[in-house]
């Protein structure tokens, strides 16, 4: 992302000059209050928009000039989990994590081959017939992180995983993402957690008013005490 | 695209209508409900139709002919009348057929008992293609050697003509605007299907799935959901028809409706055809507006 500057049809200006390199293999938290322009580097990210000025390149695919009939074949590059889940309610677990490997055409005995794999990386293999209506918060995140991992996707963006999730559920999803980063699948991830954030000493991005306002390895809230205790 | 995904978009459609059966109920009722008042009012038009046409061509002109020809001659005229070319039929009524069928109409038949046949020409029942060229036969006829008079029954005909019109305009207007309320509601109908999976769409979207995968299996849903709508529509009509014309028709009327086994044909191919092209393009338009989102 080089110098991107994004402002809305309303005339809010989300971003202000952002320049933001992640690398292969890399964990990322991206923190910053409500408003600050977190969510709009996410649509970026996938396409939902592009931006008003600058340059935006995800996994090789340039965001400024993508057609629209590449847009789906960047997705399959990128992994997205939301903080509510998104599970379609009336499939079962294998069904919603095996509909997005389909989705990108792969044949019945690929899908029956891998879901089951995939089910077990997350610990939910004995949970593949239950629907996500039967299934803790927890549960259901680890059902979105695996049909998020189904394509092999060479980045998972997770969007505030956590925040529907008690503490010890949302130390066992981070805990989860940092094992699958740990496998070679770039990981950034929003989130409020401080507490996380601290714990997993990775290289923190803040933004504050559409501007990168730190960005470093660790110890972004720990360091500073106004941001130890601000609760944001 | 591959036969795995082709099964695969069939059998998320024929699951798509068990998952939401609710929706899926609506769109069909409401699809049955509007070909069976279309196709109802068609039905009627059908028959108006039908009657004004049986009228039409029991309708005639009779042709006089000339009295000083013998009767052999006389008969003969009728090979040219023939030949005319909106003439269906032209029937010989000997001037005794005619004398006995005016005495048959007099109150008191003594009163012709002194008259012979002689005093009536021979003539031609004449009926035709069709009667909206009735003058121009009319002329046509007047124009053969052998023939003293043309009659035409020009209120009749006029009448007949009118009511023809009368039916074609009203029943062309009604089912176009049946036609076009039947759309919207079927419209609105899909469109609220496809927003309770609004979010199934969002997700699909997520994960980088191409337009035609997430269409797909909406327009197999459609597809399917409208050939069961026509399907049901034919039979309840079929049903409907039959017992309307036995149990309520018949007892009271001398009127006779076409028997269904003439029409069935085109009433199961039309609602049908309606159905299949209301589910598929109802799904692909609606769907649209999603995948532009």
């Amino acid at each position: 992302m080089i110098d991107v500057y994004k402002a809305y049809d309303n005339g809010t200006k989300a971003l202000k000059g952002v320049t933001l390199r992640i690398d292969d293999g890399e964990f990322v938290f991206l923190v910053g209050p409500s408003g600050s322009g977190k969510s709009t580097i996410i649509k970026l990210l996938t396409s939902e928009i592009r931006p008003s000025e600058g340059k935006v390149m995800v996994n090789g695919y340039n965001i400024n000039t993508i057609r629209p009939n590449a847009v789906p074949l960047l997705r399959r590059t990128l992994g997205v989990i939301f903080q509510d889940f998104r599970l379609i309610e009336k499939k079962n677990v294998f069904e919603n994590v095996a509909f997005a490997m389909r989705a990108v055409g792969a044949a019945p005995k690929d899908v029956k081959k891998r879901v089951p794999y995939v089910l077990d990386l997350v610990g939910l293999s004995h949970k593949a017939r239950r629907r996500p209506y039967e299934l803790s918060g927890g549960e259901q995140q680890r059902v979105a992180i695996a049909r998020a991992l189904i394509n092999n996707p060479m980045v998972i963006i997770a969007d505030e995983p956590t925040g529907n999730l008690d503490p010890a559920r949302s130390l066992e999803i981070m805990t989860l993402l940092e094992r699958i980063n740990a496998l070679g699948t770039t990981v950034l991830a929003v989130t409020h957690e401080r507490e996380l954030v601290n714990r997993f000493a990775k290289r923190v991005v803040a933004i504050d008013g559409g501007r990168i306002i730190h960005d470093g390895q660790g110890g972004y809230y720990t360091n500073d005490p106004r941001r130890a205790g601000a609760r944001e | 695209m591959n036969r795995h995904t082709l099964r695969y978009y069939f059998t998320e459609g024929f699951r798509g209508i068990f998952l939401h059966a609710f929706s899926s109920f609506a769109a069909v009722g409401v699809i049955t409900a509007c070909l069976l008042i279309m196709g109802s009012f068609s039905l009627v038009a059908v028959n108006i139709q039908a009657m004004v046409t049986e009228m039409e061509q029991s309708s005639e002109i009779v042709v006089e002919i000339d009295e000083s020809l013998s009767d052999a001659a006389a008969r003969s005229v009728g090979t040219q009348i023939n030949r005319i070319e909106n003439v269906y039929e032209a029937e010989w009524f000997p001037r005794e057929d005619a004398f006995a069928q005016y005495v048959e109409k007099l109150e008191d038949p003594l009163l012709m008992q002194s008259f012979t046949p002689d005093i009536f020409p021979h003539r031609y029942k004449v009926y035709l293609v069709n009667v909206q060229y009735a003058e121009e036969t009319a002329r046509d006829l007047e124009a053969l050697p052998g023939v003293a008079a043309v009659n035409v029954e020009r209120d009749l005909l006029n009448s007949l003509l009118s009511i023809r019109r009368v039916v074609r305009v009203v029943s062309v207007v009604f089912i176009l605007a049946l036609l076009v309320v039947s759309l919207f509601i079927m419209q609105n109908t899909i469109k609220l299907a496809t927003f309770e999976r609004r979010e199934e769409i969002a997700i699909m979207r997520v994960v980088g799935a191409a337009k035609g995968f997430i269409r797909w299996p909406f327009v197999v849903e459609g597809f399917l959901l409208g050939l069961m709508a026509g399907l049901l529509a034919y039979f309840l009509q079929a049903l409907a028809y039959n017992r309307f014309a036995d149990s309520l028709l018949r007892p009271i009327t001398p009127i006779q409706l076409i028997s269904f086994g003439e029409l069935w044909l085109p009433v199961l191919a039309v609602f049908l055809l309606t159905g299949f092209l209301v589910g598929v393009f109802g799904s692909v338009l609606t769907i649209r507006k999603y995948l532009r989102a």
